[in-house]
């Protein structure tokens, strides 16, 4: 209930938002779970095992329990905790785990099948028989298992990923961040600081203490005020940073909108951060831990510290009676903050005999233990051993503190290992544990304001220090400064289920199980158990139950050592991960300057690469594609036919050492190719296998135009790169990539030069334009380039003009093709022009053939050194037995082979060891009348005639193939030179 | 992880590509024998601990780097640029 | 004789106007990719266009004819025609149409930058006259301030729908913020 005159709530402005179909009024400021705490709801979620009923734990991101789904349909977001989701008008949320409703779950059955479910269960019960698993064991459990569910639908939501850049990133904006952060930017610092809550402040805002004159809260809202107003400070609250990475990059979630009704309209819901620091300060603070005892998981069990919270921050009062337990002086505060707020304090435990409390108006019990809560929903009373035996208190909240653990986990996150502190009973972080992190305040053991305060501004001026700034005199508030006494206590002693995991369901039986069965590495134990697995990775439980298995193992805690603590600190999810990258986000698409008419032609893209390109251009009357990509072939081999091939990489080449790198790069010679020329060539990697082919023209002297494939255009840019950078970079050279300045287009069929003369400027010949020629010609106008080059047999050209002029140029050659009987063809006719002719693709230099493979052996040059030479001459490379190129035909009349298949000679049985290769490419070819295909056969070249088997496990296909040469075309190149 | 480019400065690892050990700059003459090509080829250290690596910055400057960086702990003692290692020992 | 008619890479996708950000394609002119080869291409530059060769991450030169550092060896030649005697100091490419040419001006251009670009271009570290050969978002890309909150960006050609799907998302996310 709410608590007059305490919180930093706005008490003018009522919002009103739904859990679980009811409607609950709270005010700006309230979390879900303080609004719900005020209004006397303390059951707000089912455990993961047992489905046990659970309240809130905490006030904080570490809260285990208070898992609540919000929004509906595609909206809907699963595990979200009560305790860090502040409610906005219309905000709708509901429990989870539980069937049919909250207060009445079935499955809580499983409550009282306990005895058989403890650690290890699945491991042990859903052994045999083996047939059930997959059947009956797996759809059950997996039905029974899990906390929220995701709606199934796309999710509608928009998510951003971000870079922020900083001298120093502050990690939490608590007494010792505030102060670490003042300090910093009061040195002139470029300064972010960053913290999760909605509210900067941390503790400041959860305790009632002074600083200075004032109310630490007012104090903090000040700092954070004049922080606000520096240049060269960026404050982001709502932002967790999730993790620590190499080179001082650090991961960061805000929750942009999750606190507003705005969905939609491009605004995100959540960023992810991408934050660069050249210097941190983790000021994270530090967790408090329960303490063990039986039942301790019932609803208005919570840690002191969320007391305290809840009463100062949010003004209320979680329990009208309300019984404080601890093991340090710290838990003492609740006691004292709530008595002095009006509530009833039910009693003080503190299991330490010698505890000292000062001027108590409540009754204390030192020396004393929590042993047992009752009450199923809700908290009743709590049962007390003391010395002299056992009592029971009524209360309906028992706030516990076992002390707090600083909150470690990004000084973990590059491997570093926390180290014990016997005297606080806790990890901190060690030293130097993240390169470029100082670590201030609870995080690192210092409890008090004061130390905290005291940290920030030494952590601030080192961080001052490291940037080569000077240091800042800052004022030091006076705040208090009470020591921390802990003596450990984890577990109370006793029968029953006590509780440490409280999201997984992990109780002290089950970690002593784990040690009983030999489980007694951590990371065994964890894994066992559950422990520290859950959505809250364990961030209250993990230390009590090492500590647990330290005792169970006869072992000290620094022996047994913890798990290990990785990105992120709380949950991302993968939507914000992955931000932008949905939809036409995921790649960029790279459009030609034709795409526009080729789609307004109706012809359906494919990708090549991050490229789009045109399968085909169907015609009214074709209703398949095959009508189409026919018909196209048949363009090219009648008349004349178009193509966009401006995908292909261009790199030109310059320099007095231009030839000597492309003798180099390629297996054969282009210092001897003449000016005005084109030449194919092969170009191989360092082991012998083929990397990539194309054509290079010579335009001038010292001047070439390398084309590569499409898919290989980066790759070889990238090898050209490296070896006259690493290699010979003695070499004079210059290479540009010019594969966008061009827009190219073949132009091929024994009409292309009818064509051609119709936009050129001069007119060509057989004789000033021979087969690879190349040069400068004018195109309608444009300076423009042209190869005489052809990739499907015929004669054939291609022609470059400045790609502004691309879409245009398209445009006429589309229209005159088709006025001669030719028109436009895609890639399913380039496929089968190309495989007619035997001519390689990626589909047979796939990384794994060679020069020999593919035919081409004698086209590595004898007399000089090239990339891949030496490795291509290994006796295993140029085997006869090696599967090698080879054409192949279907034998029955119109019967369908497929790529992919692999081939097997008649008789032999489809196995492994007996393939004798596979088909590579595959197409129907008009001109052979059937369908025909390159592939590779061991020893093929000297099969050509025989009859081998095609089977294709994967389509269910099997047929008999003819060997043969792979030019079905032509076979003399009469057309061509046309 | 971020790379201190010698040309562009420090720059997000997002903008490099990595292509291995530094050994792929001692390119052994062709004639070097079977050895010394399996070695340069295929027989990598794989050290835990410092080792020179080559990283492409093709989303920069376009440079080739030789970057020397703790295999476990990740961090980069050193970046150059290939093209002024020539000839050096790997 | 037919015409050849010239597109722009941007022309159907651009302007666009979002808070406090405005993209727009613009026509720089020639774009000319100078690599030297030997030593005498700075001084040719500097004599032919009044630029010196630029450092690494940084521009010379103002609106009209810029020379922008482009990468190793390489700078970009914006504005004028390429003077003839470059071409003895290495090698000088056309590069006009490979690029599409786009400004981000506005208060908030910063802002939808950094949910694009991994560099720091706030303008405290990067001023007027610096550059950068970065990424915008996965696209390789140059990025040049050319006034106080005003920034070109060049990437290829073909990728200019997915510039401006990109530069579209960034800025209806930073507009959202107020």
């Amino acid at each position: 209930m709410r608590v007059a005159g305490k919180g930093l709530i706005d008490r003018d402005r009522r919002i009103s938002f739904r859990f679980d179909g009811r409607s609950y009024s709270g005010f700006k400021g309230d979390t879900v779970a303080s609004a719900l705490l005020a209004n006397g709801v303390t059951l707000m979620g089912r455990s993961f095992k047992y489905h046990r009923p659970r309240g809130v734990l905490t006030a904080g991101s570490e809260e285990p329990n208070a898992l609540i789904t919000t929004g509906r349909g595609a909206g809907q977001e699963p595990n979200v905790r009560a305790t860090m989701q502040e409610i906005w008008e219309g905000l709708e949320t509901r429990s989870q785990n539980a069937w049919p409703t909250l207060d009445f779950d079935l499955m809580a059955v499983n409550d009282l099948a306990a005895p058989f479910l403890g650690a290890g269960f699945y491991y042990k019960t859903f052994m045999w028989p083996k047939a059930f698993w997959e059947a009956i064991y797996e759809p059950v459990i997996r039905k029974a298992a899990g906390l929220g569910a995701l709606s199934g639908e796309s999710n509608a939501d928009n998510y951003e990923r971000a870079y922020a850049f900083c001298d120093l990133l502050v990690i939490g904006a608590g007494p010792a961040g505030l102060m670490a952060a003042l300090t910093a930017a009061r040195g002139g610092a470029d300064v972010i600081l960053a913290d999760e809550d909605s509210l900067m402040g941390g503790r400041l805002n959860a305790e009632s203490g002074a600083v200075g004159h004032q109310p630490g809260a007012i104090w903090a809202a000040e700092t954070v005020a004049e922080l606000a107003g520096m240049d060269n400070v960026r404050l982001m609250p709502r932002t967790t940073v999730t993790g620590a990475y190499d080179g001082g990059m650090f991961g960061a979630l805000e929750r942009v909108n999750q606190h507003t009704a705005r969905r939609g309209g491009g605004a995100p819901l959540e960023t992810f951060w991408r934050i660069a620091a050249k210097r941190s300060v983790l000021a994270a603070g530090a967790i408090e831990r329960p303490i063990a005892f039986q039942n301790n998981d019932r609803p208005g069990v919570m840690t002191a510290g969320a007391v305290r919270a809840y009463l100062n921050r949010w003004g209320v009062s979680p329990g009208r009676k309300v019984a404080v337990f601890g093991n340090n002086d710290d838990a003492h505060r609740t006691a004292r903050d709530l008595a002095a707020a009006g509530v009833h304090v039910a009693g003080l435990i503190d299991s330490r005999p010698d505890a000292e409390v000062e001027g108590a108006e409540f009754p204390v019990f030192k020396g004393a233990q929590v042993c047992n809560a009752a009450g199923r929903k809700e908290l009743e009373a709590v049962t007390l051993r003391t010395a002299t035996g056992e009592e029971a208190i009524q209360a309906d909240c028992l706030a516990v503190s076992g002390g707090w653990n600083p909150t470690v986990n990004l000084t973990c996150h590059l491997s570093g290992r926390p180290t014990w502190r016997e005297d606080i009973q806790a990890f901190v972080p060690t030293e130097g544990a993240v390169p470029g992190m100082d670590v201030a305040g609870a995080c690192n053991g210092a409890f008090s304001t004061h130390a905290c305060f005291e940290a920030g501004i030494v952590a601030g001026r080192a961080a001052l220090s490291a940037l080569g700034r000077k240091s800042v005199d800052v004022k030091m508030p006076k705040a208090e400064d009470a020591p921390y006494r802990v003596q450990a206590l984890w577990a109370v002693a006793g029968k029953g289920r006590a509780w440490l995991d409280f999201q997984n369901d992990v109780s002290v039986k089950d970690i002593k199980q784990a040690a009983v069965e030999n489980f007694k590495s951590v990371e065994h134990m964890k894994r066992y158990t559950t422990q520290g697995m859950a959505t809250d990775q364990g961030k209250n439980s993990n230390v009590a139950a090492l500590a647990i298995l330290a005792d169970a193992t006869g072992r000290g805690i620094p022996e047994t050592g913890t798990t290990t603590f990785r990105p992120p600190y709380t949950s991302v999810a993968i939507a914000a991960m992955g931000a932008g990258a949905q939809g036409a986000g995921f790649a960029p698409q790279r459009f030609t300057t034709s795409h526009k008419q080729s789609v307004e032609m109706g012809a359906p893209m494919i990708e090549a690469g991050l490229w789009y390109r045109p399968s085909y251009f169907p015609r009214a009357g074709e209703s398949t594609w095959r009508q189409s990509c026919d018909r196209e072939v048949g363009h090219v081999r009648q008349a004349v036919g178009v193509c966009d091939v401006s995908t292909l990489g261009k790199i030109d080449i310059q320099g007095p050492d231009a030839a000597k790198l492309l003798d180099f790069a390629y297996t054969n010679m282009f210092s001897t190719l003449k000016v005005g020329r084109v030449r194919y060539g092969l170009m191989l990697r360092e082991d012998g296998t083929v990397m990539d082919d194309g054509t290079t023209a010579r335009l001038r002297e010292q001047h070439f135009v390398m084309t590569t494939t499409t898919a290989a255009a980066g790759n070889v840019m990238r090898h050209l790169e490296f070896v006259t950078q690493s290699l010979h970079p003695e070499w004079q050279v210059a290479f540009t990539s010019v594969t966008e300045q061009w827009a190219q287009f073949a132009v091929a069929g024994p009409k292309s030069r009818d064509l051609l003369n119709e936009i050129l400027g001069k007119p060509i010949d057989s004789e000033g334009w021979p087969f690879m020629a190349c040069g400068e010609v004018e195109v309608a106008g444009v300076p423009g380039r042209l190869f005489r080059i052809s990739f499907s047999g015929e004669h054939a050209y291609e022609v470059a003009v400045p790609a502004r002029y691309g879409a245009s140029l398209f445009k006429l050659l589309e229209e005159r093709a088709r006025a001669m009987g030719g028109g436009a063809y895609g890639m399913e006719a380039l496929n089968v022009l190309r495989i007619e002719k035997g001519f390689i693709t990626h589909a047979e230099i796939e990384g794994r053939a060679t020069a020999f493979d593919v035919g081409m052996g004698r086209m590595i040059s004898a007399k000089k050194d090239c990339i891949g030479k030496t490795m291509a001459a290994r006796p295993g490379l140029v085997e006869e037995t090696r599967p090698q190129l080879v054409g192949l035909k279907a034998v029955e009349h119109m019967k369908v082979i497929t790529a992919g298949g692999h081939l097997y000679e008649v008789g032999a049985e489809a196995k492994n060891g007996n393939a004798l290769g596979h088909v590579s490419s595959v197409c129907f070819s008009p001109d052979v009348g059937g369908y025909i295909g390159l592939g590779f056969v061991r020893n093929g070249p000297a099969r050509h005639g025989d009859v081998i088997r095609l089977v294709d496990g994967l389509r269910g296909l099997e047929t008999e193939v003819e060997i043969c040469h792979p030019v079905f075309l032509d076979p003399e190149g009469g057309r061509v030179r046309g | 992880m971020r790379i201190d480019c010698p040309i562009c400065g420090e720059r997000e690892r997002r903008e490099f590509y990595y292509r291995g050990e530094a050994v792929a700059l001692d390119r052994p003459a062709p004639d070097a024998g079977e050895e010394a090509w399996e070695h340069y080829l295929h027989l990598r250290e794989n050290p835990a601990g410092e080792r020179r690596e080559l990283w492409h910055h093709d989303g920069g400057c376009g440079a080739w780097l030789v970057v020397t960086r703790h295999t476990t702990t990740h961090v980069i003692a050193e970046v150059e640029l290939a093209r002024d290692m020539k000839g050096g020992a790997a | 004789m037919a015409e050849l008619r010239p597109m722009a890479p941007a022309a159907e996708l651009l302007p666009l106007e979002i808070g406090d950000a405005k993209a727009e394609e613009i026509n720089p002119g020639h774009l000319t990719s100078l690599t030297a080869i030997g030593d005498g291409m700075g001084k040719a530059l500097e004599k032919a266009h009044g630029m010196a060769w630029p450092a690494p991450n940084r521009a010379a030169g103002k609106e009209g004819a810029r020379c922008l550092w482009f990468g190793l060896r390489e700078v970009l030649l914006i504005g004028p025609a390429p003077n003839k005697t470059l071409g003895r100091h290495g090698a000088v490419v056309d590069q006009s149409d490979a690029w599409c040419a786009v400004t981000l001006e506005g208060a908030a251009a910063e802002d939808v930058l950094a949910r694009l670009v991994p560099v720091d271009l706030r303008v405290a570290h990067f001023k007027r006259g610096h550059t950068v050969r970065s990424q915008v978002y996965h696209m390789n890309a140059s990025i040049t301030r050319v006034g106080q909150e005003k920034f070109m960006i060049l990437v290829f050609r073909s990728m200019a729908t997915t510039l401006v799907h990109d530069l579209k998302q960034a800025m209806a996310a930073v507009a959202s913020r107020g």
